[in-house]
């Protein structure tokens, strides 16, 4: 049988202000039925670009300049390519034989109108089916991809859902008129490990019942080993390499695949072991420093607890109250690593936060040491506070939107050091020297961020938290918005910079294997508590908790000997009155923290503790 | 939601009441007053019957007591020298320039106010939205580049030139007397069909005057707006289902851009009233904003702050009107309430 689609000689040109520029060369790529053909790339590689031509979606600056896209959906071939722009026949197609989902389902669905009548929508514009209809068949496919309440759903706005299930209603949405063909973009890219490992198992079984072909378009080689089967890898607009995937992934033949493979942390990773950039970056990393000695820890949280109040909406109602953090104690030495994980929702964000002191904890205390002992952070006030400021700086996880895109790189990373008094030569000196430690050229300097790369924006936004010389970087996902092309060099130039500055981490992550890669101790986080926490080697070795567990057992490893076990994703794992005893919590239930071995703590329900007492 | 609407009737009525005090005291700061000035000038002249009257006035007004006092008994808080008597029992005070009360002054002028500006309103919105649109999906054509000049010359030119030029053609190619609301010789007839007529023909210069700035300035915003929607990949996601490109860009992005327009609805409306006094007064429209430039000329205190207050109650309904719509319009606000 021929295949579903077959794309021969594909070459798409930009127009752009410095002149026509081509991403796609001459691309000739076959999609099979019934099988997921999964297109590996970095960005700039060209595959999402392959992707808007197939649908013809492309931006209006792009046009295909020549070659074939032959899709034979059972009513004999078309040539996407040759269609008119917008016309009837590719609107036809578009939606209804082929069917496309997105990366950020958030931004994907609009925020002013329903769940239902977005996903509705596709059939009505195509069968001409009345509201009723359409709510009906919204309501079976919203119980098909997994909603708990179909018939509440219809109702809802994206806003009201979880990013999982935002990207269930786009399934919903892409899968309603039964396509032959799913174009899936980085599907989860932006969900957490657990909610990536059941949307990745709900399309594999979608795929079982409809026979659907799936282009699942990724960077993530974890994902390609769990539910693709057929691998092609495009590189600089070209394919360089394309196969069944046990041929293509047991044998990478080409360079470029290799390096993919040994860019990206694994679990089975040696102590010690770098991972390999595939850029290598040339930074200057400073002469080691003597890091204060300090007599204990520099940071640590003892019993932090913060509840959230949302204002009632009748009159007389009670505002409810969440409970986004309870009890939580860390302790992160000087020079040393410390993860916090947990999925979104954790509240482990909400704890960076107070460290930071931009919330105030509810109970509890946070104490920084400094060198001159610890102090109660959000007891400080005016020098002492100011010279907190300088000592804790924080990295955030959107490149994009963190570095103000009206300001010049140095005045981006002069900012701080204007605020603190540093004087005007000395910031021009330090401006230079902060540039070469992450790896940019001087010229850098007077340029935007707009010229800058995702990667080389997360190295001025690390160069800024550094300006100040702190102790303490907070990073919030550093590497979750980059290509993994990238994340191998931002996570060893962190490596790298702290062990020549004496610095102290605190990473905070839902990506285990970053958070495995960088940290030395480990505290997972669920519903607002520490559930388990250990020293990394111990933690990998035997995770104790249920939650724990499941989110190990959510990350798709790159090797094909550790497939997914997607029976266990069911997404019960993160409900303390579901996990077996001793671990079971009633709700409100506190339970106690036992340590198991040296240094490992895992958190009990009361009953368990009772029994043992 | 109507614990909502309840709660902002009430802060309403409270800014009003900051608003007034502010107005009287602003009207008060100069010193004198209406009257006193008159007082002084028809002693130069000696005319004692007038003197009498005058200051009649000002018992009857209370001009004799302290401001504060004064501002209590204009508001009706406080009862003055024939009771309570104030804005808050439907009395708006005297107007000593045209020795009416300043009801029968402003009369008329209130509503054709609201019918001059409510038309420019819509107008501004007929014009401006589709050469918003066009002009954003035709971007870089010649069609775009037109609409983008046309925009320019309307913001640039000055309204009242505007308005000289359009009545002397209007006059030379239509026929159409020059100024005012209708015909002149119709002021003193009750409102029949023939005046209505009238008062249509004389509306489409005002309205063409009055909205072209804003015409213009909305149909930069608003494109601006749609450029950026239309860029989100939600707009992406509606052609990527089939929508046919009019539907899809007229159910999403254009929805999404005209959040920032209802909010300024608000704004609109009191803008339109006093930006629009040059031209009412090039046109000689029967509208408040030259009454109200001669009463603040005069000190014609009453008078001047009524029609502050009538422009403030104006912008606290504008923005009433703009935040229920934005309620209505808009879910992520709606949900924000609980």
């Amino acid at each position: 049988m021929s295949a579903l689609l077959s794309i021969r000689d594909l070459a798409v040109a930009f127009r752009t202000e410095t002149g026509r520029f081509e991403a796609l060369h001459g691309l000739s790529l076959d999609i099979p039925r019934g099988r997921t053909l999964a297109l590996v790339g970095e960005s700039g590689s060209g595959k999402s670009v392959t992707a808007q031509a197939i649908l013809r979606i492309l931006p209006r600056s792009a046009e295909i300049t020549r070659g074939q896209m032959l899709f034979d959906g059972g009513e004999g071939p078309v040539d996407l390519a040759r269609l008119p722009e917008d016309g009837s026949a590719i609107r036809a197609i578009r939606g209804q034989r082929i069917a496309m989902i997105f990366q950020e389902p958030m931004t994907c669905l609009s925020p002013l109108h329903t769940v239902g009548d977005q996903i509705g929508e596709a059939l009505r514009i195509h069968t001409g089916a009345d509201r009723r209809e359409a709510d009906a068949r919204t309501m079976e496919a919203l119980a098909r991809v997994g909603f708990p309440d179909p018939e509440r759903a219809l109702r809802t706005y994206p806003f009201e859902l979880s990013g999982g299930l935002r990207q269930r209603a786009m399934i919903a949405m892409a899968l309603i008129m039964r396509p032959a063909l799913l174009v899936a973009d980085e599907p989860t890219t932006a969900l957490d490990v657990t909610t990536q490992a059941q949307i990745l198992a709900l399309l594999g079984r979608l795929q079982d019942e409809t026979g659907m072909a799936i282009l699942l378009i990724t960077h993530d080689l974890g994902v390609v080993a769990n539910i693709a089967h057929d691998v092609a890898v495009l590189y600089r607009g070209r394919l360089v390499e394309s196969g069944p995937k046990a041929e293509v992934m047991r044998r990478p033949g080409h360079a470029y695949l290799k390096a993919l493979i040994e860019a990206v942390p694994r679990f089975d990773m040696a102590p010690g072991e770098r991972l390999t950039p595939i850029r290598p970056a040339r930074a200057t990393i400073p002469p080691a420093r003597e890091a204060p000695r300090l007599s204990g820890p520099v940071l640590r949280v003892e019993g932090i607890s913060k509840a959230f109040t949302l204002r009632a909406g009748r009159l007389f109602a009670k505002p409810r109250i969440v409970q986004a953090v309870s009890d939580v104690s860390l302790t992160l030495e000087g020079g040393r690593t410390l993860g916090l994980v947990g999925e979104s929702g954790s509240g482990k964000t909400t704890v960076s936060k107070m460290i930071m002191r931009a919330l105030p904890p509810d109970t509890g205390r946070i104490l920084f040491d400094g060198g001159a002992g610890p102090q109660d952070v959000h007891g400080l006030s005016g020098d002492a506070l100011f010279a907190y400021r300088r000592n804790v700086q924080f990295v955030f996880q959107d490149p994009y939107a963190s570095l103000d895109p009206r300001m010049t790189v140095r005045q981006i990373l002069a900012e701080p050091m204007e605020i603190h008094g540093v004087p005007q030569a000395a910031r021009r000196e330090r401006c230079r020297e902060l540039i070469a430690m992450v790896g940019l050229e001087a010229s850098a300097l007077s340029r935007y961020p707009h010229a800058f790369s995702g990667g080389q924006r997360q190295r001025i936004g690390i160069a800024r938290a550094l300006s100040l010389e702190p102790k303490l970087l907070v990073l919030d996902e550093p590497v979750s918005a980059l290509d993994v092309s990238v994340q191998a060099q931002i996570l060893n130039l962190l490596k790298d910079l702290q062990a020549a500055l004496g610095l102290s981490y605190l990473i905070v992550s839902h990506n285990l294997a970053v958070v495995d890669y960088m940290a030395d101790t480990i505290s997972v986080m669920c519903r607002g508590r520490i559930v388990e926490e250990a020293d990394r080697a111990a933690l990998f070795r035997r995770p104790v908790h249920p939650y724990t567990q499941a989110l190990l057992a959510a990350v798709p490893d790159p090797s094909l000997d550790h497939p997914l076990d997607f029976a266990k994703v069911t997404g019960e794992a993160s409900d303390p009155a579901r996990w077996p005893e001793p671990f079971r919590l009633a709700p409100e239930e506190a339970g106690t923290m036992v340590e198991i071995e040296a240094g490992h703590r895992v958190r009990h329900g009361a009953l368990a503790t009772q029994k043992a007492a | 939601m109507i614990v909502q609407v309840l709660r902002r009737l009430v802060t309403m009525a409270v800014t009003l009441l900051i608003i007034s005090a502010l107005v009287f005291f602003v009207i008060k700061l100069p010193p004198g007053d209406y009257l006193t000035n008159r007082i002084m000038e028809l002693r130069a002249t000696g005319e004692a019957s007038s003197v009498a009257k005058a200051e009649l006035l000002i018992r009857q007004y209370g001009l004799d007591r302290p401001v504060w006092e004064q501002y209590l008994i204009w508001v009706g808080l406080m009862p003055g020298p024939v009771g309570f008597s104030g804005l808050l029992q439907g009395d708006w005070g005297w107007s000593f320039e045209y020795d009416k009360p300043v009801a029968d002054v402003v009369g008329d002028a209130l509503w054709l106010t609201l019918l001059v500006n409510v038309t420019a309103v819509i107008f501004v919105h007929l014009v401006a939205i589709p050469a918003a649109i066009y002009s954003a999906t035709h971007r870089h054509t010649i069609g775009d580049a037109v609409v983008t000049v046309l925009g320019y010359v309307g913001l640039a030119v000055p309204g009242f030139l505007l308005a000289l030029i359009m009545l002397f053609y209007a006059n030379r190619w239509f026929g159409l007397s020059i100024g005012g609301l209708y015909d002149a010789s119709l002021t003193n007839r009750p409102w029949d069909g023939e005046k209505l007529r009238s008062l249509a023909a004389h509306l489409v210069v005002p309205t063409l005057v009055i909205g072209l700035g804003g015409t213009a300035a909305m149909i930069r915003r608003m494109r601006a707006n749609l450029l950026d929607e239309l860029a989100k990949p939600y707009t992406v996601t509606a052609r990527a289902k089939g929508l046919p490109p009019t539907r899809a860009l007229l159910k999403y992005p254009f929805r999404m851009s005209l959040n920032p327009f209802v909010a300024d609805i608000g704004n609109l409306l009191p803008h339109l009233v006093s930006g629009s006094v040059l031209v009412s007064l090039v046109l000689s429209l029967p509208t408040v904003g030259p009454l109200l430039l001669e009463s603040l000329r005069n000190q014609d205190q009453f008078m001047a702050g009524f029609i502050l207050m009538f422009v403030a109650a104006l912008t606290l309904v504008g923005m009433l009107i703009s935040d229920l719509t934005l309620v209505w319009l808009d879910p992520r606000i709606r949900m924000g309430q609980r």
